[in-house]
């Protein structure tokens, strides 16, 4: 990786500690991507904004920077771990984690981020124009970009965002340039497949895939299952794109998804047949889909507690067109700011299990909140679980 | 070839894994000890370890996890991976922990539970 004289400054500690250390991480991205030179980015989207994920040492450490750190370009940020304005309503969280998930949230909005705190980004604002280079590092994001917004980046991790959103730079790897050689094809066999069959396909594509897949067999589907797909897929690997394609006659490996892969990423991911909660978003719900939602509702009650997670700006867009009414009339509890990944909204000492659409959300909970999974399609949520 | 990512010397015994690992998810970075059965090193301790694994998977906030597994001081004092994955690299870089990326060859002929002296700086990097 060549730096510029400035950049071998900046690494060299000339430009104060702070910048070293964007330039520090961005020398290991960039020898890790085989990259030749920095190259400048337009916006950043961080994660590692909930305290649950980044804990003690990660708070610390951004209180540190923020005393001194600005971002250069513009920035927006992942959810944190609660929506304050309901925060009266979860006796069980403790004082210390309201404590330090607010100084985490102060220290992003004293470094100059949008205090978006959500992890769909492209619901949000609009995509700059075609081929912009951005570093996204919430996975579904950054593969949305790349796959449906026509926009560039790596999948990149919490600290490489966070570097370039300092130096507004990122290292020029291969994956930011033109040349698209996808080397696997994975063709969808599933008939009619809903959101969920989507998050298991992205989830499976994740699993054999490397940087980039081709997907055969799907017909336009809706956002819904786009955004699931980028969130199952991100979950499981390390690929940061896929192109939806009916060309088979490539030189491309080809790898089948039907029942018999389904079933087996299915059995990986649920492990209860039932949920005592329900929990929609992750990613967190858009505009269209809360639309969808509150028409799906009508006239029905859930049965159970249902979190809905949406950003706060669609939240705010949903309340104006009405959207929000009927889905609390039916009993949802819209939350914002936060999402099913990791969110200690959900009370360990009373639920053993939740209720869920989410294949991203379904690892996550099982994996970090440790409760058991149901997971299940929307349509199958209001077919079973309202009335 | 091995490829160094984040400079450093460290000396220690391999903990090696087949396994991809998701650090947010797999590691408890208040012990270091690996949380998910999934996972041939489930129960494992990752502290003061060579830690030999493919590459890292998932999310990006694994960065964090690798940060705090430091300054926790439960982290791997280094770590070989067969592919370079940016939350792998960019958390070594910011926690100071070496880290290489070797050959298939190379990383099929680490054995587990062996002592390990790696160097960046040197011609032999890892011995």
């Amino acid at each position: 990786l060549e730096l510029t004289k400035e950049e071998q400054e900046a690494l060299d500690g000339e430009m104060g500690e702070t910048l070293q250390t964007a330039y520090r991480i961005l020398l290991a991205t960039g020898e890790a991507t085989n990259a030749e030179k920095l190259i400048p980015i337009k916006w950043a989207h961080l994660s590692g904004v909930n305290y649950n994920t980044i804990g003690d040492a990660g708070e610390e450490f951004l209180r540190k920077i923020s005393k001194d750190a600005q971002v250069k370009v513009k920035a927006t940020v992942n959810p944190m771990g609660v929506d304050f304005d309901h925060i009266s309503e979860f006796n069980h969280i403790d004082d210390e984690f309201i404590e330090k998930q607010k100084s985490i949230r102060d220290s992003y909005i004293r470094m100059g981020v949008e205090p978006t705190f959500s992890c769909t980004p492209y619901d949000i604002f609009d995509l700059p124009e075609k081929d912009t280079q951005v570093s996204f590092a919430e996975s579904n994001a950054a593969i949305f970009a790349n796959s449906l917004g026509g926009l560039k980046t790596n999948k990149e991790s919490a600290f490489s965002a966070l570097a370039s959103a300092l130096t507004g730079k990122s290292p020029y790897s291969d994956f930011r340039k033109d040349e698209t050689n996808i080397p696997m094809t994975i063709r969808m066999k599933l008939e009619h497949p809903n959101e969920l069959d989507f998050g298991l396909l992205g989830f499976f594509a994740g699993k054999v895939g490397d940087t980039a897949v081709n997907i055969s067999g799907v017909s336009q589907p809706n956002r819904r299952s786009c955004k699931a797909l980028c969130g199952g897929m991100g979950t499981s690997g390390t690929c940061a794109k896929f192109q939806f394609t009916d060309v088979e006659n490539d030189t491309s490996e080809k790898v089948d998804f039907g029942k018999e892969e389904m079933n087996k990423i299915y059995d990986e991911l649920n492990t209860s047949d039932k949920g005592d909660i329900i929990t929609l978003g992750s990613p967190q719900l858009g505009l269209g889909e809360l639309s969808d939602l509150s028409n799906m509702l009508k006239g029905k009650s859930f049965q159970k507690r249902c979190m809905i997670f949406c950003s706060r700006a669609v939240q705010n867009q949903a309340r104006n067109l009405d959207y929000t009414k009927e889905i609390e009339r039916a009993g949802g509890e819209i939350l914002s700011d936060c999402c099913t990944c990791l969110t200690p909204l959900i009370d360990t000492n009373e639920t053993d299990s939740v209720t869920t659409n989410s294949v991203k959300g379904a690892y996550y909970l099982k994996n970090s909140t440790g409760v058991d999974v149901n997971l299940k399609s929307l349509s199958k949520i209001i077919e079973e679980d309202t009335k | 070839m091995t490829k160094v990512i984040v400079q450093g010397k460290a000396k220690g015994l391999v903990l090696k894994t087949h396994n991809p690992i998701n650090f947010l998810g797999a590691i408890d970075n208040k012990t270091g000890i690996v949380h998910d059965q999934k996972y041939d090193i489930f129960e494992k301790s990752v502290k003061n370890s060579v830690l030999v694994f493919p590459h890292g998977i998932g999310s990006s906030v694994g960065a964090y996890t690798i940060y705090s597994l430091k300054v926790n001081g439960n982290a791997p004092i280094a770590m070989i991976c067969q592919k370079a994955d940016l939350t792998v690299a960019s958390g070594c870089a910011l926690a100071d922990i070496p880290m290489l990326v070797v050959t298939p060859e190379k990383f099929n002929s680490i054995e587990n539970g062996k002592e390990m002296q790696i160097d960046t700086k040197s011609t032999e990097i890892i011995n």
